[in-house]
């Protein structure tokens, strides 16, 4: 399968689609019909002045010139990316749903009774006791749960100054504990790509706030000594934190909460297929156990004593807020829609068919794949060819090519997660396309992409000479 | 899908599935799994599958329980008309179903979509740099925080805020502010702007942050802005000023008042009233630029010398620089900025002051018409407003604000005797109708 992405060319002036402001600015003089005093205005405002019809064509090119998961295959390994429901989008935009966050509860009972539906929803699926939907994404559901565990632990007088992460942890995980003020202790993975007992028995003790787990792990091993692994923490009073990236794969054939997990968060984009939005909005709802419910952001909603309307409620011990308002709702909407299209055999069958897909697409890759059972997803190695230079030459093929050099425990990674929503030929395009680029010539390596809006861009001259805006091209 | 009782989001045939099972030489699907017997999960979660039409009509059905009401609110979540072009436009799959632009030669569009985005913000900010959105003016004024203590040596840990902010902003930044051992501490103000004089006895060596918003959380615009940037200039600590992107369309530029970052609510334009969803702005001068947190778009150059556009300074960011990024963002709200950059197009600069300006004057008008009703006084703070404006009333806030219920209105309480009321084009028309019940209730 070939690709050929749209593009419109503009040999002489090296552009594909000017910037708006390359189609004509305006400047208004803010003080000319001002209600205010000159010295509480700017003297003037400059910017793009298009009109209507440029601005459709304008965004309807840049929109050519993008690959979505509409488009084509989006392999993107630890991102989930699966088909999102386009009823979901209707859903919505109800305008009823379009109220204030700083309405009545008396007035908004329909909302109240969404977030409480979903709350409990997900509880369930997590089999988790308590859940808040306020954290806006899967990094804020991170920092969410760990100040909700910080604050247990110093609510029980414990200082405890250590979280312990394993080196083939997402970024965020270690960011996260940062901003929440510990220390990183890093563990690193077993042999066999998996935590190594031993070495958190060393690593853990007085000063473990907390274990910050993925399960499946990064590269879609299941942690097969879990128990093991949540007596240790537990005994030395730590908390297990799940990180949600990869619970596409458990769909009701495992719960966090079975396992031992303690506090949780959910990637709604990345479960139940919220779109991603080019880099979002996202949602991280963040699911604990009873003894640490009293911690969560406020408020909470819940039936009140009769079960006759909805409340909020502020948690007896609250961290307080995570975001402003009430979170990124329109995208909570949308995860209430998918969850209740699917119900419990929808759920388990998307699990299902993504282990499938991903084990079927390994076995037709030519790339080894040193880690396995793997589930949803897993890391194929380039060996001596260059991850980053084979998915450039995939991109060629019609289909968008894995995460590539992570984890860092598989040598030149691919790390690739195809979803349930590709069925078998769709597979074994992409099986081709891995092929093709693995199998080209350094020659042809080099030189890809071809056939993308734009070829090979120089990522080393964009950190070196940032230029930010189109006020920094015109400065030079 | 396989049979009837699957996802039918996966196009499976039962004779596909089977012939994928053979090639990998598994027996069933559940062979695949590799999840211990103690911990597996074989029980039923509930949750019945609906179709489509079930859902939608179970969801108009849960949402036709909010009741109809007109809003005169804000308080940092702002109502305003968002042309359709706007949805047509961002509701392209290209746009909503795709990923963080990690493969620029594909996703050219998108990266050029908020590029703009950045450079409009720039120009609203009068400052060099502006990242490609924080999830909500509350995170973004916790990230700068968590900013001042990485780049402000100074010897102390104090972040000053206003005394009126809103409370669930206030209660974000401190989340953001315990990992940095930073104490939060409210600085008086003077009829609804900062008190400068009382800034200038507090500020010194042990403060890192100096907040102030324009307009305030009350609506008021600040009128001595500029000496609270030099303030904070005298003491090395970082002056971060609090907007919105419609505001800043008229308001004094930040840079002119010496803001070294600008943080806010961008979803102003763009966006309609979402339950609080937002787009939290980040500017900052070049000397912060790489301690920026989130996503930045460059340009730069393809292997055909032609103008291509990427993510840029990555190391910053946790999937490099891990525990000493300069923040755990990841996902932001990318396409709650496009949404932003085409209303801000549609509208143009025109148009976009022309909304401001509309903003004071129909706040303005509204307050003096409540402010002739026995037992109300509008505006409370002598000061020009944009958007919003406080009420003293005589008898008790929180029972009025009932009875305009009642009588379909929802405007804020803000204490006992204290209510705040916002106009927008989205409520303008109904003005007379509020005063008229402001004049039944009170």
């Amino acid at each position: 399968m070939i690709h050929e992405q749209a593009s419109y060319d503009r040999d002489d002036e090296h552009v594909r689609e000017p910037l708006l402001s390359e189609k004509g600015e305006a400047t208004v003089d803010v003080t000319a019909d001002s209600p205010l005093p000159d010295d509480l205005t700017r003297d003037e405002l400059t910017l793009p002045a298009p009109s209507e019809p440029e601005i459709a064509r304008h965004y309807t090119r840049l929109s050519q010139m993008n690959w979505a998961i509409d488009s084509g295959p989006y392999p993107l390994g630890s991102c989930t990316m699966k088909y999102n429901p386009k009823f979901t989008e209707d859903v919505a935009a109800d305008p009823n749903a379009a109220v204030h966050p700083d309405r009545s509860e008396r007035s908004t009972q329909g909302n109240l009774e969404l977030q409480y539906r979903l709350q409990e929803l997900l509880a369930e699926i997590g089999g988790m006791d308590a859940v808040t939907l306020q954290p806006p994404a899967g990094a804020a559901g991170e920092l969410t749960g760990i100040l909700v565990a910080k604050a247990y632990h110093e609510h029980h007088g414990n200082d405890r100054s250590e979280v312990v992460i394993p080196a083939s942890a997402h970024g965020t995980n270690f960011a996260t504990a940062a901003t929440a003020g510990y220390d990183v202790v890093e563990l690193p993975s077993g042999d066999d790509g998996r935590v190594d007992v031993e070495a958190l028995d060393a690593a853990v003790g007085d000063d473990t706030a907390a274990l910050m787990l993925t399960n499946p792990n990064t590269v879609g091993l299941f942690e097969r000594d879990i128990t093991e692994i949540a007596e240790i923490v537990h005994d030395a009073g730590g908390l297990l934190y799940y990180d949600g990236a990869n619970l596409n794969a458990l769909l009701g054939r495992g719960r966090p909460g079975d396992m031992g997990f303690d506090v949780m968060h959910y990637n709604v984009h990345k479960t139940f297929a919220t779109p991603h939005g080019g880099g979002g909005p996202g949602a991280g709802p963040v699911g604990v156990v009873d003894e640490l419910a009293e911690f969560l952001p406020t408020p909470q909603v819940r039936e009140n004593e009769n079960a006759s309307r909805y409340e909020r409620f502020e948690p007896a011990n609250t961290i307080g807020k995570v975001h402003g308002f009430t979170g990124n709702w329109l995208v909570l909407i949308k995860a209430y829609a998918y969850v209740a299209r699917l119900g419990d055999e929808g759920l388990s069958d998307a699990s299902a068919k993504a282990v499938l897909n991903a084990n079927y697409l390994a076995e037709r890759i030519d790339l080894d794949v040193p880690h396995g059972p793997f589930h949803h997803e897993f890391a194929a190695t380039a060996g001596e060819r260059d991850a980053a230079d084979v998915a450039k030459r995939m991109l060629d093929f019609g289909v968008h090519p894995p995460t590539t050099k992570w984890p860092e425990m598989v040598p030149e990674a691919m790390l690739t997660e195809p979803t349930e929503i590709e069925g078998q030929s769709s597979l074994d395009d992409l099986a081709e396309a891995f092929n093709l680029a693995y199998a080209d010539t350094d020659e042809a390596l080099d030189a890809a992409p071809n056939r993308t809006a734009a070829s090979r861009i120089d990522q080393v001259s964009a950190a070196r000479n940032p230029r930010l805006s189109w006020q920094a091209l015109d400065d030079e | 899908m396989s049979g009837t009782s699957g996802t039918p989001y996966a196009p499976h045939t039962d004779e596909e599935t089977a012939a994928m099972l053979s090639a990998i030489g598994a027996e069933d699907e559940e062979a695949l799994f590799d999840i211990p017997d103690d911990v597996a999960f074989d029980g039923d979660l509930g949750i019945e599958p609906r179709t489509e039409r079930e859902i939608r009509a179970e969801c108009s059905r849960i949402f036709g329980r909010n009741d109809d009401l007109t809003e005169f609110l804000g308080r940092g979540h702002y109502g305003h008309y968002v042309p359709s072009v706007v949805d047509h436009l961002s509701d392209r799959a290209e746009f909503l179903t795709s990923y963080t632009q990690y493969q620029p030669e594909i996703s050219q569009g998108f990266l050029q979509a908020l590029f703009e985005y950045q450079s409009m913000l720039v120009e609203l900010t009068g400052l060099p740099v502006a990242n490609c959105s924080m999830y909500d003016a509350a995170t973004a004024l916790g990230e700068a925080a968590t900013l001042a203590d990485r780049v402000r040596s100074t010897s102390g840990d104090t972040v000053l805020v206003p005394e009126q902010l809103r409370e669930g902003k206030r209660e974000v930044l401190a989340n953001y502010c315990a990992g940095a051992d930073l104490a939060i501490e409210p600085y008086p103000m003077a009829d609804g702007n900062a008190d400068v004089d009382a800034l200038a006895e507090r500020v010194g060596d042990d403060v890192v942050m100096v907040y102030a918003e324009n307009p305030t959380v009350r609506g008021c615009i600040e009128e001595r802005l500029a000496a609270v940037g030099d303030l904070a200039a005298d003491a090395d600590a970082l002056f971060v000023l609090g907007s919105d992107v419609v505001s800043l369309a008229v308001l004094e530029e930040p840079a002119s008042v010496g803001a070294d970052v600008v943080v806010g609510e961008a979803d102003a334009l763009g966006l309609p009233t979402a339950y609080g969803m937002g787009l939290g702005i980040f500017a900052c001068s070049d000397e912060f630029l790489r301690q920026v947190p989130g996503r930045l778009v460059g340009a730069s150059e393809d292997a055909g010398g032609d103008r291509a556009f990427t993510l840029t300074l990555q190391t910053r960011e946790q999937h490099i620089r891990k525990e000493r990024a300069t923040s755990n963002i990841c996902t932001n709200q990318a396409w709650v900025a496009l949404r932003a950059a085409i209303h801000a197009a549609v509208l143009g600069p025109d148009g976009l002051v022309d909304l401001a300006n509309d903003c004071v004057r129909e706040s303005a008008a509204l307050a003096d018409r409540i402010d002739g009703l026995n037992g109300a006084v509008a505006p409370v703070h002598d000061r020009h407003h944009v958007r919003e404006f406080a009420v003293r009333v005589d008898q008790p806030a929180a029972a009025i604000a009932e009875d305009l219920e009642a009588e379909g209105f929802a405007v804020h309480v803000v204490d006992e005797h204290l209510l705040q009321v916002c106009v927008t084009d989205l409520n303008a028309a109904r003005t007379d109708d509020l005063v008229a019940a402001f004049e039944e209730v009170i």
